[in-house]
């Protein structure tokens, strides 16, 4: 087995607030591998951005209580000293965000912008930034780059800011690119055309990249491995074909018959949604956090943590249900919609 | 010049009464704003062609889902329907009557048959007011309902829409997103609607309160017998919810047809290419699916392309045909019109083999 690129053992983020204890992450544990893409399923506060934030050191407030390990190539990013951190962020590890107008600043053209964040890692003139910035506008497809680099962010459209984004993420060559909501703010073609394009350029920066996502179709046409997450855990995990065709948890269950299907053929079929609401970080419930929900639950549930175990070595849920039912539920009820 | 849309050729297909009736009627619509220069005497330099020439009807009892991407105008459109701009040129028919140039009690009165339900719940609550007195200004407004009355018919829209009726003096902060949006229904429902415009209703929700919000907009249609214009940029929900899809391209709708068709058979290279944009969550049929790879951005619609609009980016482009000649809706399938000289074969998007 291929030594993983990040290995993330027992996360945890807890912010103290006022009202309480705020569980954001309670002890996630996956790795990544050299050249993969994963996909992060979650709704808002299942703690999908705030895990990867952390791997990044953005969350290190003074408040915040972060336990676990974070390996990096071997390196635990949590015990490094800020200025150490710095050079791996940026260089080895890159993130773009959902909203590029916010991520880019409006006072300095777009190539500056760019030239600068190369200037910070490596020692190069600024003409050489500058010049490394064009290539790289015109390496994520943005046409007549040289114009372009002189331009401010406000004169670009918002698929250009994010070719932006993502020609200044990967403009140091890092081996982890992680995207948090890359489309979100994006129309489908546009969507379309970034995620083709962040194929493209994993493949030829040989990056691994995590899609931090809500959108189960985004992941179905672009991840090799998925993981989906509930209040602060892993709740499913696996390759695209395990979670799509033959998925273990309820939770997942209720995502997959929630969203309305384009090629779904009888017209104005009912949707079958999770019932309730997300359960607050601060309260989590019991037992599984998703027992109050879930249409599956038994006496056990509201007791025993369910741990994220597998029975094949790579697909695994954390779920009481026997395997035996979960294959027979998932089969007749979430498949048979499809 | 005037699109004629030629919807009704073929069969109707869309609504669920047996016999549609007309409820709106638009004809030739077209929203201008000006661009102006000069601060003390302005000149009009230009107008950004918002919506341009658009005809559409909507029966009673049917849901029109409005497509296109950010710019096309489809926000514009229901806001010209709602009264809310005044149309630049055309004509807008509710239920018979003509109402492009309503005023006064008039158009307060037409408020009481259109509402509408907009994308974020933060902003369109006021964050000051109680839920109850969110809900029953729409009462105090039109004074349907006497004082002492609007408690008690605020408490049972509020259960109508699955909110807990003792939260009356909740303010709207105290609620998670897909409630606050539940408010923003129980209003627009005040007043019994005739049509109600929903303007990206689900956009800000997650997946799973989504389909509790598309589930109760769909058992108030049935109970309330309401008709909805439902504008998104989510395809795969605006197919679900609608009996007729309305593509929207640069102020003009440049493809209208039933959800199905436009899925299995969308003519117009646009809808084709905005059909298979929307990724599948299904791995083996997104790779089945076959790809329109759209090139650029949509042009500015100040100075919006000759002929066809869509021409400078579609990959079905003749020339010059294309560039000199707007094409007009025709009709293809069954309650399918599209505006295109050289339209998609059928099936053009889905793989035969994939067997969907």
């Amino acid at each position: 087995m291929a030594v993983p690129l990040l290995e993330v053992k027992d996360l945890r983020v807890q912010f103290p607030t006022e009202d309480g204890l705020v569980k954001a992450v309670d002890g996630i544990s996956f790795s990544i591998d050299p050249g993969e893409t994963l996909g992060v399923v979650g709704e808002s506060g299942s703690g999908k951005s705030v895990s990867f934030l952390t791997v990044m050191g953005l969350t290190r407030s003074r408040t915040a209580i972060i336990e676990g390990e974070v390996l990096f190539q071997g390196q635990d990013l949590l015990t490094l000293p800020n200025e150490e951190i710095q050079g791996v962020r940026g260089s080895q590890i890159s993130m773009i965000f959902q909203d590029p107008m916010t991520s880019l600043h409006p006072y300095y053209r777009v190539g500056v912008q760019i030239a600068e964040s190369i200037r910070t890692h490596q020692k190069v003139s600024k003409q050489e930034g500058m010049e490394q910035a064009v290539e790289m506008l015109n390496r994520v497809g943005i046409p007549r780059p040289e114009e372009r680099a002189r331009q401010y962010p406000h004169e670009f459209s918002g698929g250009m800011r994010q070719r932006a984004m993502i020609a200044m993420a990967l403009s140091l060559n890092p081996d982890l690119l992680i995207a948090d909501e890359p489309t979100t703010a994006l129309d489908v073609t546009v969507q379309a055309q970034i995620l083709d394009l962040l194929d493209r350029l994993k493949q030829e920066f040989n990056a691994s990249v995590v899609i931090i996502t809500h959108d189960l179709g985004v992941v179905a046409e672009h991840c090799d491995h998925i993981q989906v997450m509930y209040a602060g855990k892993i709740v499913e995990s696996g390759d695209r074909r395990d979670v799509y065709y033959d998925s273990h948890h309820p939770y997942t269950w209720g995502l997959l018959s929630s969203i309305p299907r384009m090629d779904e053929t009888s017209a104005r079929e009912r949707l079958n949604p999770i019932k309730g609401l997300p359960p607050s970080l601060i309260h989590i419930p019991p037992g599984c956090a998703f027992h109050p929900r879930c249409p599956y639950r038994f006496e056990r549930c509201d007791q025993d943590v369910p741990s994220l175990l597998t029975s094949d070595g790579h697909h695994a849920s954390a779920c009481h249900l026997s395997l035996a039912d979960k294959e027979r539920i998932f089969k007749e009820n979430v498949m048979a919609r499809s | 010049m005037r699109v004629e849309v030629n919807e009704r050729d073929g069969q109707f297909q869309g609504g669920r009464t047996p016999e549609p009736q007309l409820l709106v009627r638009l004809r030739g619509v077209r929203k201008l704003f000006p661009i102006t220069r000069g601060i003390l005497f302005q000149r009009i330099v230009g107008n950004v062609h918002a919506v341009d020439g658009v005809d559409l009807d909507i029966y009673k009892g049917e849901t029109v889902g409005l497509v296109g991407e950010t710019g096309c105008g489809k926000s514009t459109l229901a806001r010209v329907l709602m009264r809310l701009y005044d149309a630049s040129a055309g004509s807008i028919e509710f239920e018979g009557r003509d109402i492009t140039r309503l005023g006064g009690g008039g158009l307060r009165a037409l408020r009481r048959d259109m509402q509408m339900i907009f994308q974020d719940p933060y902003a369109s609550l006021n964050p000051r007011k109680t839920v109850g007195s969110i809900i029953g200004t729409p009462f105090r407004l039109h004074h349907i309902v006497p004082t002492s009355r609007i408690k008690g018919e605020v408490q049972q829209l509020m259960e109508l829409v699955g909110l807990n009726p003792e939260h009356y003096n909740r303010y709207p902060h105290e609620f998670s997103g897909g409630q606050r949006q539940r408010i923003g229904v129980a209003r627009a429902l005040a007043l019994r609607p005739k049509l109600i415009l929903c303007d990206e209703p689900v956009s800000a929700l997650d997946v799973s309160i989504q389909a509790q919000v598309l589930n109760l907009l769909e058992d108030l249609q049935e109970e309330f017998n309401l008709t909805y214009l439902f504008i998104a940029h989510d395809l795969s929900v605006v197919k679900h919810v609608s009996d007729r899809v309305a593509v929207m391209y640069l102020g003009k709708i440049v493809e209208m047809a039933v959800g199905q068709t436009l899925y299995q058979n969308p003519k117009h290279p646009y809808s084709g290419a905005l059909l298979s944009a929307v990724p599948i969550p299904d791995p083996d049929l997104a790779a089945a699916k076959k790809r329109i790879i759209l090139e650029g951005d949509v042009p500015s619609p100040i100075d919006p392309p000759s002929g066809c609009r869509f021409h400078p980016r579609c990959p079905n482009a003749q020339f010059p045909r294309c560039s000199d000649e707007e094409p007009q809706l025709r009709p293809h399938h069954p309650g399918q019109v599209a505006a295109c000289h050289f339209p998609l074969e059928d099936r053009a998007i889905i793989d035969e083999s994939a067997g969907v």
